[in-house]
């Protein structure tokens, strides 16, 4: 009784711990000449050992299933492998699976030299971590690099070099060394940070689970040891994001969104955006089956419920709205063609990205890569196994965020309308610049982290153009100036456009033909939109002669945030003023297109605020100004 | 509205919880984008464990797919009870499905060899049942690790309108992005314990408290010894050879098949900690118990292409 007693409490502390164990998903890269199935067999042999190891003692306690055990061949398993291969089956891509005591590993193994770049990249694309395998005989070889081109394009962010056949060069640290270092300075280049390299021999059993005796000279871990405390917890991507699976109604009470949290947190009450509606709401509940939880973060698969009801599919995504993703119709993205069929720049595909299929097409090729050697190469079509730099154009906007920020959002697979079959695989790279008000403000270009509110929020105010225009002379700068330095005095935050400023530099190429004028005032009004989305009060001081130049730039920005100032001196006036002497000039004919003299000037009809300077001190201008900026609510505490 | 319950919010998930998630994910998404899937329910411990995660992917909904049974009429006695206790406890729909043809014919392992009745009863039965019913995807619980043709065998796997698998040319599967399309007659079989080893399984009934077939667990067993392998004698449709007399042993069951089909090992093991205690001890494939996959060599990969689960 004793015995079966002691064998429970061993039971229950091995459960205890199987049940805190983590996950880690990692590929094997290289050739069986590597001796990569070895490694692999050595790996599943040596770690099932471990369990016999901890259970040696209820071994020795129940004689009658200890004798069952058969120890696995390492030889068996690379048979198994030919074998199918003599059958003429391509293996392209098998999944292996073994324990240690801290973790669980998912091996994706992908032999054969056929399709080797479409299998990578599949067993590659939910690796956390590449072994990638170098004959320390043979060095660095062309398929180590292309290896680690593969791996560094699916954006594993850990890389273990297996330094194998040890053995065969008698266990010399200088080839060791070699190799690490001309293998440290290429995954370095590709943006690998994480980079070990492990001497090893598969076959003698060297630096894979236990050190080598025959290398005391190396201080590293052995590969099991990295494999097992290798941190992966910084891997996934902080933000929240939630692409929603499905509605889930089984009834008119319930309606909740389920889906996977694939990076980030979300706990109820969170404030959350529906991408792309850009609608907002809160989270009201985070359903289980387990029972409401308060919080969740990734990669669990939950139902969330909101308070508000708005309208949400699947294919939508939820995330946090000071967080959230780029959505756009067009981005560029990494490209490997699967399909026998070439792939063709403008053909109408599918493309599946965030839990939808979206109508599209690969509007141009920038340029094919070369896998072996990196170098570019320009491409009208893709053939199978090969990778390029493209631009994607989708028929309708989607929520999106790059590859190397977020895999699970950032990456999408081309399906083949006519076969159904599997074409292509994406990553995107970033985003096409397309005009934020070009498609109706439903296409954002960039991702606004800071909104236009909260800018101006931070600054008290509510930013606003003030546009003066008048005749040359009619006082504009002077007024603009002295209204700047009392909103500066006051604590708001503006600027001045004057021509000082732009005519020097912005616009330094114009002249003053009437296209050339249309197109400063154009350029004017450009800026001016940008700073009043920053949240500044624009001031700016030109003659802007023509209506529809103004009306230009009043359309550029919201209702109420042009404000005309109508600087309403008369020529008579101003010409007597002439402070630069230009009227003179003017009437002398040295100076051409000269507003009020050869050039018209049309007068606004409904300006916000009109200052007549002939009546009017400055003080009085500015005083009217920022009465009507505190009336309009431009201006707070 | 009501409180929600606190969860210690972890950094990282374990790996039955990650592969939690990633079943439910495969099951919703599924769901999703098909119009009339199925769920093979085969009543044994991989088949409990996906239904419990259909439970969980689509609560507070009940799975929307019926579960399907192809019954062989072979079956333990246990293991029809099991499934009707369950099916209406869980409130799911439940259709069994068996070859006419074969009940008619009579055809037993018996009579017509393992080889020929596996074809008509199962293979045969399967694709009756989802030309029937003109399911579109049907979730099977079959693991990677359990047998070598399985490893490489995609999550979503495409098959023919004559239900065949193709291992040469399945589609890339990358990331978690399914290619579930499919023209009509063809359909998808979708394997969300893909990832999952028996030792998971067992871990995770252990952990969740799933119910069972009590066949797994060690008992006292009428059991008769056939070409190496101990047979239970779970009826008097068993055709005993003169002299032969059914021995009660104390035996369980790795995996659950046809009771004639199906080879018990010796065991003590009544709980679940001892059963998950000797399989820690044991260095033998689940699958050896199965006459079936004896057969012929590469008999599972072959078996798959003519549209075995």
């Amino acid at each position: 009784m004793s015995a079966v007693s002691m064998q429970t409490s061993q039971v229950r502390h091995f459960i205890g711990r199987q049940e805190t164990k983590g996950l880690l998903r990692f590929i094997t890269c290289g050739s069986v000449d590597d001796g990569k199935s070895s490694l692999i067999g050595r790996l599943l042999h040596d770690s099932q050992k471990i369990l016999e190891d901890h259970m040696a003692a209820v071994k020795a306690d129940s004689q009658r299933w200890g004798t069952q055990g058969e120890q696995i061949d390492l030889a068996l398993l690379v048979d198994g492998l030919q074998a199918e291969r003599e059958q003429g089956i391509t293996i392209d891509v098998a999944y292996r699976y073994f324990d240690t005591e801290r973790r669980k590993f998912i091996i994706a193994d992908t032999p054969g030299h056929e399709q080797y770049t479409r299998n990578m990249a599949t067993g590659a694309s939910t690796a956390d971590l590449a072994v990638i395998l170098v004959d320390a005989a043979r060095g660095v070889q062309i398929q180590t690099r292309r290896h680690s081109f593969i791996v560094s394009l699916l954006g594993i962010r850990h890389v273990i070099v297996a330094v194998n056949k040890m053995d065969l060069v008698k266990y010399d640290q200088v080839v060791y060394q070699n190799i690490a270092a001309e293998c440290r300075h290429f995954m370095r280049t590709l943006g690998i940070q994480d980079v070990r390299v492990v001497p090893v021999s598969a076959l003698m059993g060297d630096n894979v689970v236990k050190p080598s005796a025959n290398m005391p000279w190396y201080e590293g871990q052995p590969l099991l040891e990295i494999l097992d405390t290798v941190d992966i917890s910084n891997d996934r991507a902080e933000d929240m994001r939630f692409p929603v699976q499905f509605v889930n109604r089984p009834n008119a009470d319930f309606r909740g969104y389920a889906g996977t949290l694939v990076a980030g947190h979300v706990r109820v009450g969170d404030q959350v955006m529906s991408l792309p509606s850009r609608k907002t709401t809160k989270v009201k509940e985070i359903v289980t089956y387990e029972g409401l939880l308060s919080e969740a973060t990734a990669p669990m698969a939950v139902t969330l419920t909101l308070e508000a009801e708005i309208d949400i599919t699947r294919g939508d995504l939820l995330a946090h709205p000071d967080r959230a993703p780029t959505v756009a119709r067009e981005f560029d993205a990494h490209l490997i063609w699967m399909a026998e069929q070439p792939l063709l720049p403008g053909k109408q595909y599918e493309f599946k990205i965030n839990n939808q299929y979206v109508r599209g097409a690969v509007q141009r090729i920038d340029y094919r890569v070369d896998v072996n050697d990196l170098s570019r190469h320009a491409a009208e079509e893709l053939k199978l196994n090969e990778i390029a730099v493209c631009r994607i154009a989708l028929n309708q906007a989607v929520a999106y965020d790059v590859y190397d920020v977020c895999r699970e959002t950032g990456s999408f697979i081309v399906v083949d309308r006519m076969n159904n079959a599997t074409a292509g695989a994406g990553m995107i790279r970033r985003s096409a610049t397309v005009k934020a008000h070009e498609v109706h403000g439903n296409v954002y270009s960039e991702r606004l982290e800071i909104t236009r509110q909260q800018r101006a929020n931070q600054k008290s105010q509510q930013p606003c153009i003030l546009w003066f225009t008048g005749l040359s002379g009619a006082g504009k700068s002077t007024i603009a100036n002295a209204v700047e330095q009392e909103l500066f005095r006051r604590g708001y935050h503006s600027y001045l456009l004057d021509g000082d400023n732009v005519r020097h530099g912005l616009n330094r190429d114009l002249g003053f033909t009437d296209s050339e004028r249309v197109e400063n005032i154009r350029r004017i009004g450009e800026v001016s939109r940008l700073f009043v989305d920053a949240g500044l009060i624009v001031l700016t001081a030109f003659i802007s002669p023509f209506r529809s130049d103004r009306r230009l730039v009043r359309d550029l920005v919201e209702s109420g945030e042009f404000i005309e100032v109508y600087v309403s001196t008369s020529l008579e006036v101003c010409e007597s003023r002439d402070p630069k002497g230009l009227y003179t000039r003017a009437r002398q004919g040295q100076i051409q297109n000269f507003t009020g003299i050869s050039s018209p000037y049309e007068a606004p009809e409904a300006a916000e605020i009109v200052l007549d300077t002939s009546k009017l001190h400055v003080d009085d201008c500015v005083a009217q100004i920022i009465e009507y900026l505190e009336a309009s609510g431009r201006l707070k505490l | 509205m009501s409180p929600a319950t606190s969860s210690a919010l972890k950094s990282r998930l374990t790996q039955l919880e990650e592969l939690e998630a990633e079943s439910i994910f495969i099951m919703r998404e599924v769901v999703a984008e098909f119009e009339n899937p199925v769920m093979m329910y085969s009543i044994g411990k991989d088949s409990s464990v996906l239904l419990h995660l259909a439970m969980k992917a689509f609560h507070p909904a009940r799975p929307p797919f019926p579960l399907l049974h192809v019954d062989t009429t072979w079956k333990f006695r246990e293991m029809i009870e099991f499934r009707d206790q369950r099916a209406r406890e869980l409130g799911v729909d439940l259709i069994v499905h068996s070859n006419p043809d074969g009940v008619g014919n009579r055809i037993t392992p018996f009579t017509h060899g393992s080889s020929k009745y596996t074809d008509l009863m199962k293979t045969e039965a399967l694709k009756q049942a989802l030309n029937k019913y003109k399911f579109d995807a049907a979730f099977g619980g079959a693991r990677r690790d359990e047998e070598k043709s399985r490893a490489k065998e995609r999550v979503f796997s495409f098959r023919d309108a004559n239900h065949r698998w193709d291992p040469r040319s399945q589609r890339p599967e990358l990331w978690k992005v399914y290619n579930s399309r499919v023209n009509k007659g063809e359909s998808i079989r979708v394997f969300p314990l893909s990832n999952w080893t028996e030792l998971d399984i067992w871990m995770y009934i252990h952990k969740e408290s799933i119910p069972i077939v009590p066949l797994y667990y060690a008992k006292q067993r009428p059991i008769v010894r056939r070409d190496g392998m101990m047979i239970m004698v779970d009826d008097d449709r068993f055709p005993l050879n003169p002299g032969e007399e059914p021995v009660m042993e104390q035996v369980r069951f790795r995996t659950l098949g046809c009771y004639p089909l199906t080879g018990a090992m010796y065991s003590e093991a009544d709980t679940l900690e001892a059963i998950i205690g000797e399989m820690l001890e044991s260095r033998t494939s689940e699958r050896q118990g199965r006459a079936i996959d004896h057969d012929q060599s590469g008999s599972m990969e072959k078996k798959k292409k003519e549209g075995y689960f």
